[in-house]
């Protein structure tokens, strides 16, 4: 069984579809003792990344996704959830993170062409930039629906993807049985749908 | 680099697409279940369903229609058509829609877009604008093309992006239907003007027009149009294929061999 950690930000109707379309049993939780019983966790996400970060510490949510993560059960990040994975965002002020993959958030407009338009919404193609079961039905060149301001940086060897909007930013990361899409893969198609599938699946390591 | 979008728009009413559609192998054709999947399989980028039912009853249906397409087709979905309200938004995000297109409800009550910007964030509220040419300028157009609501365009799109719309569907009232191609000095007005995504509406009757937009208009996002697909006079992927080959990027979806979830 899968956990959807619902901790008030954002719609989870599509994951939570795109879950069960592909044989999923899913339980959408906001209750840390959950998190213990469920095999994987999702935690989604859409919004500023203080206001979260702050609603997973208040909740006990935060801490009990580093304490499973910790026991090696698979974790993964969606957009803002992504990101919370990482350790600090700069968007309006310096928030702390997870600190599961190491790694800064930063606005976009840091790193991409001004002439380029804010959010980056649309469907993006990824390059693979290492192998993982994760992405073992994605090829490079396959495109993923994105929506996003901010994006992480400083990720090393922990980037699994990167896509292309007038520099490179990272799309996907990963480090052992913790990963983070920065796209939407209840959004993304056959190939979402696919992640999501190998994500369920896999008795491999993620990553 | 971004692709450029197809998008199919499906109009909705009581529940049941309308409009005409014509598909070969698809026992349903007036089911947006079906032809949803029929779409997104195809390769559209996104789906536009508009609710044209005038009733409260085919509200619920379409509603019910929403939810079921949207727990099955895993790709963008815009929902407009009978918009009016912030409890309006909120229906139609419940039931799995990502956007949100607001046009006569806008045009009442102007305040609609940046109260639903601020509550759902820009990229959720897309201003949709039907315009015609009215003595030599362009003018918004209420009520599905029927009502001229002496609306400068140029200024009333301004406005709606400025109160915080994240996209805009410009459909020509002056090129909708006579399948000549979109109307480029309209599109290329605004799409010079705003700073973010707009999509072409009005007047695609083949796949070079779709190339020519692009191509004289890279400012433009996406294409959308409904007949022309319904009927399959554009296939979507013979579409894609064209533009790939013209240096468009698109999103190419090719049938994969391996074993796929969908």
């Amino acid at each position: 069984m899968i956990a959807v950690i619902d901790y008030g930000v954002g719609n989870l109707f599509s994951l939570v579809s795109s879950l069960r379309h592909i044989g999923q049993q899913v339980l959408v939780t906001g209750d840390p003792d959950a998190l213990r019983q469920a095999d994987r966790l999702i935690l989604p996400g859409v919004g500023a990344f203080g206001d979260a970060a702050e609603r997973l510490r208040r909740t006990g949510l935060g801490e009990a996704v580093r304490a499973e993560a910790g026991r090696g059960k698979p974790v993964l990040g969606i957009c803002l959830g992504m990101q919370l994975l990482m350790s600090r965002s700069t968007e309006f002020g310096d928030h702390a993170g997870l600190d599961l993959i190491p790694g800064v958030v930063r606005a976009l407009s840091e790193t991409v062409d001004p002439a380029l338009k804010i959010p980056h919404i649309g469907w993006n193609a990824l390059t693979l930039t290492r192998p993982s079961a994760l992405f073992r039905d994605v090829r490079d060149g396959d495109s993923v629906y994105f929506v996003h301001s901010f994006h992480g940086t400083q990720c090393g060897a922990d980037t699994l993807a990167l896509t292309e909007y007038s520099a490179p930013v990272t799309a996907a990361i990963g480090r052992d049985n913790v990963a983070g899409c920065q796209f939407h893969p209840e959004k993304s198609g056959r190939v979402g749908l696919s992640i999501l599938k190998a994500f369920a699946e896999t008795e491999e390591t993620l990553c | 680099m971004i692709a450029k979008r197809i998008i199919p728009c499906l109009d909705v009413r009581d529940g049941r697409v309308v409009k005409g559609v014509n598909f070969a192998g698809l026992r349903d054709v007036s089911s947006p279940v079906a032809l949803g999947a029929y779409y997104s399989e195809a390769g559209a980028d996104e789906l536009v369903f508009y609710d044209i039912t005038a009733s409260a009853e085919g509200r619920r249906l379409f509603t019910d229609i929403l939810r079921e397409v949207a727990s099955t087709i895993f790709i963008p979905l815009t929902v407009g058509g009978g918009i009016n309200t912030l409890d309006d938004f909120d229906r139609v995000l419940k039931c799995g829609a990502d956007k949100v297109s607001v046009n006569s409800g806008a045009i009442r009550r102007p305040a609609l877009i940046g109260e639903a910007a601020k509550r759902y964030g820009s990229q959720c509220v897309v201003l949709s604008a039907d315009v015609k040419r009215v003595n030599g300028e362009f003018r918004v157009f209420a009520r599905g093309g029927r009502e001229d609501t002496g609306l400068e365009a140029l200024s009333w799109i301004r406005r709606a992006v400025d109160d915080g719309a994240g996209e805009v569907v410009l459909n020509s009232i002056d090129t909708d239907g006579v399948k000549g191609g979109f109307d480029l000095d309209m599109l290329r007005a605004v799409s010079e003007m705003v700073s973010v995504p707009v999509i072409a509406s009005g007047g695609a009757g083949r796949v070079s027009d779709f190339v020519t937009l692009f191509k004289t208009l890279p400012r433009v996002d996406a294409g959308l149009a409904a007949s022309i697909f319904h009927f399959g006079e554009v296939r979507i992927d013979a579409l894609k294929r064209a533009l790939a080959a013209e240096g468009i990027p698109v999103r190419i979806t090719s049938p994969r061999t391996e074993e796929l979830p969908c």
